[in-house]
């Protein structure tokens, strides 16, 4: 097994330059996730660190050993494609198997690995058959069949998942999670899908345009993003944000907003709020007359297990609100008043920093009487 | 039983392919059936009409000529060497091509200069460099010092028939090269990226996925080669007329035919020739089974 590091790694194509001096250090076993808008490089970093791609500047080391001239095929890692690339004249037995023949084992130790493979995945009995006579998730099962078997220092999974309906999707979720506990490879997976990166990473990188946003556990960039972008891009449905106009004196800002939003804040840092984000589940709805912003109930979405609700505020700010009962079909076009848990809120500059604020100060809107 | 829908649309399929059918039998199904009919006759071609029927003695007389045979052979020799350069020379070429190498696109446009000239050009500019006293590859050959004089490439009747291979070699070749490139550029990339990751050597990936894969795409372009080889008249013609160290089997009807003014054992051998081709035809295609597992198997 093996680590792996990305030193001020850039990459153009053309003019356009796609990545842009990314650092990154993976430990040896861990399970790294790549998340981001599309286009915002994932698969180009991903591809880069396979060697498919030549690096622009920078370097890629692999245990230890500087790898960024060492072509793809010794590199010791193995690629699952999203489209799964598999050989399709070929059986699946010797898709599995076919990196396996330029090793120089023999017939029976091919045979042996493949069905040791199969067996794992749950594939054994379709080996006689070609990749088309196969359903999605079963493709799915081959390719990463076809990287088990060489054993690699590190795997590279594209969105390998995306191709597959959601109750597959859970099903090779928990089977890559349990491929990891067992094997401790090092692995680098990149996806569209919140759940998988939430629940697969030990640690979430988050790209935008190229550059590495945050580096964190789940858990640290679902609680405590670094920006604007992290804390948009983690969660769903995505966090609520409105600007604010915000005075500070000293460390002490009064913030106002739409929606007779009004209050104070005690910031620990220098800096002056713009925005501020809520997510949707740390909201509730106020008693009548009460709660730090109001808006016009817009929407109701019934998901069986939760409701969704979506309250204008301003005619460009409407936010989600996520209940576990409904307000009922009457409640639509009614004023609604929301409140929020100060620890649940966050602040951004004008520059989309987080800032952080201490708990004291808050003063509802309502309760002193700002409201018109 | 079929619903009103389906019949609707099996109507109005062959409505379509009606004219098509009409037009094929008036350019392609007369004159075989003429050829076919005269095959029969005595008939000589300055009056034709004049015949009578003679069952199968034309086509006892062009088997029992050893000029036929000799055709024959020509022709199949040509067939099969032109072919098979042409095939593993358009591979190798479009393999090139189908890397990233620096000016690629002039380098394909300029390929294709051979396959864009008339055949009697090309023939004729090849005839003169390799005439055996004022052509450039004899002088290029005794200048370099490889020969002492001059090889009689045309005029040497056992050349002969090497010199059409190598000329139609020349001029064929791009077309092998376009339709493999072709081939080449539909096969899905990520496949070879896949192999390249898992260690695969560039041999093993040539021999086991790219030809693999191509195999339809080089099965046709076979079947379309051999059977334009079969035919072979324009370039041999212009090149050596009727000498026989040359003539292919269209060569050999043309000169019953017309030199000889026999219609009806010029249309005999064109029969043959006709139904030998028919044969290959066949045969390659099912050995090859394009018609079904090619595109399936993709
Ligand atoms: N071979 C290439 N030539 C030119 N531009 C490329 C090439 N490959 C990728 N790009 C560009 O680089 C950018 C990043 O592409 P990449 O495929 O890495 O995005 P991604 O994050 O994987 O997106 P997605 O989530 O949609 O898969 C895109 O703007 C894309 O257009
Ligand atoms: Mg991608």
């Amino acid at each position: 097994m093996a680590s792996v590091a990305l030193r001020s790694v850039s990459k153009s194509f053309g003019h356009v330059p796609v990545i842009t001096d990314v650092n990154l250090e993976i430990a040896d076993g861990e399970l790294v996730v790549f998340v981001g808008p599309s286009g915002c490089g994932k698969s180009t970093l991903l591809r880069l660190i396979a060697g498919l791609v030549p690096v622009g500047a920078g370097d890629i080391v692999i245990d230890g050993e500087v790898v960024t001239d060492i072509p793809a095929s010794k590199r010791g890692i193995a690629f699952v494609f999203q489209s799964y690339a598999l050989y399709p004249h070929m059986t699946i037995a010797r898709n599995i198997g076919f990196a396996l023949e330029t090793l120089g084992l023999s017939r029976q130790e091919i045979d042996a690995k493949v069905a040791e493979v199969a067996a794992t995945l749950k594939i054994d009995h379709l080996l006689a058959r070609r990749p088309r006579e196969l359903s999605g998730g079963q493709r799915q099962r081959v390719a990463i069949g076809r990287a088990l078997v060489r054993q690699p220092e590190v795997f590279l999974f594209d969105e390998p998942l995306s191709n597959l309906d959601s109750d597959l999707r859970m099903e090779m979720r928990m089977e890559i999670a349990k491929l990891h506990a067992n094997l401790a490879a090092t692995m680098i997976y990149v996806t569209h899908d919140q759940v998988e990166a939430m629940t697969l990473a030990d640690r979430i990188v988050v790209l935008n345009r190229g550059r590495i946003e945050q580096i964190g556990t789940p858990q640290q960039l679902y609680h405590a993003p670094q920006n604007r972008f992290v804390a948009g891009f983690i969660g769903s449905p995505r966090m609520n944000f409105m600007a604010v106009s915000a005075n500070a004196s000293s460390s002490d800002c009064h913030m106002q907003g739409p929606g007779s939003l009004s209050f104070d804040v005690s910031l620990s840092a220098p800096g002056v709020p713009a925005e501020i984000g809520i997510r949707p589940e740390a909201l509730s709805i106020a008693t009548q007359g009460q709660g730090k912003v109001t808006g016009t109930l817009e929407r109701l979405e019934d998901l069986g297990h939760e409701h969704l609700a979506y309250i204008r505020i301003a005619p460009d700010v409407a936010w989600s609100v996520r209940l576990s009962n409904s307000l009922g079909k009457n409640a639509l076009g009614t004023s609604i008043g929301l409140d929020w848990r100060f620890e649940d809120l966050f602040l951004f500059d004008k520059n989309g920093h987080r800032l952080d604020h201490s708990l004291s100060h808050e003063r509802s809107a309502v309760a002193n009487g700002v409201r018109a | 039983m079929r619903t009103k829908l389906e019949r609707r649309e099996h109507f109005s399929g062959l409505l379509f392919v009606a004219p098509l059918i009409a037009v094929l039998i008036l350019v392609a199904g007369w004159p075989l059936a003429r050829t076919l009919y005269f095959s029969f006759t005595d008939a000589y071609l300055d009056d034709s009409a004049n015949h009578v029927l003679i069952g199968f003695r034309n086509f006892v007389d062009v088997a029992g000529d050893p000029v036929w045979w000799r055709a024959v052979r020509n022709t199949a020799i040509f067939t099969a060497i032109s072919v098979a350069i042409e095939t593993v020379l358009g591979l190798a070429i479009a393999l090139l091509l189908h890397g990233a190498i620096p000016g690629r696109g002039l380098v394909r446009a300029a390929i294709l200069v051979p396959w864009a000239m008339p055949v009697v050009v090309s023939t004729k500019i090849w005839e003169w460099m390799l005439n055996d006293q004022f052509g450039v590859v004899n002088r290029a050959i005794v200048g370099l010092g490889l020969a002492d004089h001059g090889v009689a490439w045309v005029a040497n009747g056992s050349l002969l028939l090497g010199v059409v291979i190598f000329i139609d070699v020349w001029m064929t070749t791009p077309f092998m090269v376009l339709l493999i490139l072709a081939g080449l550029q539909i096969l899905p990339e990520e496949i070879f990226e896949a192999a390249e990751v898992d260690g695969i050597p560039w041999w093993k990936r040539l021999w086991s996925i790219t030809l693999p894969l191509l195999a339809p795409t080089i099965g046709v372009a076979v079947l379309f080669r051999v059977l334009d080889a079969l035919r072979m008249f324009d370039l041999a013609y212009v090149l050596a007329g009727a000498n026989v160290n040359a003539m292919t089997m269209s060569i050999y009807a043309r000169d019953r035919l017309i030199n000889n003014q026999e219609l009806g054992v010029g249309s005999a051998a064109s029969t043959m020739v006709f139904l030998l081709i028919a044969l290959v035809a066949i045969f390659i295609v099912g050995a090859m089974r394009l018609d079904r597992s090619g595109a399936a198997e993709r």
